[in-house]
């Protein structure tokens, strides 16, 4: 009874004020490895469930947001009798420095993981610089 | 003639303020420490039908090859790699969180599974795993006659 009156009320927003997702799905935060080689830095994140059409890359100014949706799975005439895990989509946002070559991002999906390449821009490359012995 | 610490501040201190601020920052605390356990892995679903059973286990990057699924009577065993990235001498991790093992993990079914028409398909990185009941161990029907 109290629980219902609770609900009727106008809820009050945490602070500070979260947007919020219009798709009423859990969300999950993919498990990340990211590397840097010589000529890129290479992003590898599990999202299970997702293939190169439900997964979404946006790089606005320097944030990059990997977004991948997952329907739920239904199968007729069965029902779920034990679960240890829950479906839901994928979002992770990370900031990456503006010394990446923007034209150049690959992105790829197989088997449920994501590896993103993002190439450095030309000068932002190491050169090695050699040390001389002194004689 | 006015107290003593702070309460002196009057209107300058406002209590409730102070009072919300501590139940927010412990709500905060709180809700970021969900319980940590260890988990067999990988995690699995399990559907139940009249006829056949579905597990679903979520297994990100794993060759197909070798993912090795065993059927002993109601037991069922999956194991299988994951392989980690193997990096290069100049090539330097930033952020390691996805691990990379070997995983085996047995299953006790609800019943006696026939082994022979196991199908398992391996798609966006979910193993599927379907398993239709053993014969003797379906569900029957008993009819119920008119006296």
């Amino acid at each position: 009874m109290e629980k219902a009156h609770v609900d009727l009320q106008k809820q009050q927003a945490p602070t500070p004020v979260e947007t919020e997702r219009t798709r009423n799905r859990k969300v999950y935060v993919p498990k990340v490895d990211i590397y840097e080689t010589r000529e890129a830095m290479v992003l590898i994140a599990d999202m299970p469930g997702v293939d190169e059409q439900s997964v979404d890359i946006t790089l606005e100014k320097n944030i990059l947001t990997i977004t991948g949706n997952v329907e739920a799975p239904i199968y007729d005439g069965k029902t779920l009798a034990y679960a240890e895990y829950d479906t839901g989509d994928y979002q992770r946002a990370f900031t990456i420095s503006d010394e990446v070559d923007r034209e150049r991002i690959t992105a790829m999906v197989k088997n449920g993981v994501l590896r993103l390449t993002l190439p450095k821009a030309e000068k932002a490359k190491v050169k090695k610089i050699a040390i001389k012995a002194d004689k | 003639m006015f107290g003593t610490g702070a309460w002196r501040l009057g209107r300058l201190m406002d209590p409730y303020a102070e009072l919300s601020r501590l139940r927010n920052e412990m709500n905060r605390l709180f809700s970021l420490s969900t319980p940590t356990f260890v988990q067999a892995y990988p995690a699995v679903n399990i559907w139940v039908g009249d006829q056949e059973i579905l597990i679903t286990a979520e297994l990100p990057g794993v060759d197909p090859e070798k993912i090795d699924i065993s059927v002993l009577g109601d037991n069922l065993t999956l194991g299988g790699v994951r392989e980690a990235e193997s990096l290069q001498e100049d090539e330097t991790y930033h952020r390691k969180e996805r691990n990379g093992s070997r995983f085996s993990r047995t299953l006790q079914l609800p019943f006696r599974i026939d082994a022979a028409g196991i199908e398992a398909r391996y798609e966006k990185g979910i193993l599927k795993i379907a398993a239709p009941r053993a014969p003797e161990d379906k569900p029957k029907k008993i009819a119920i006659k008119a006296a």
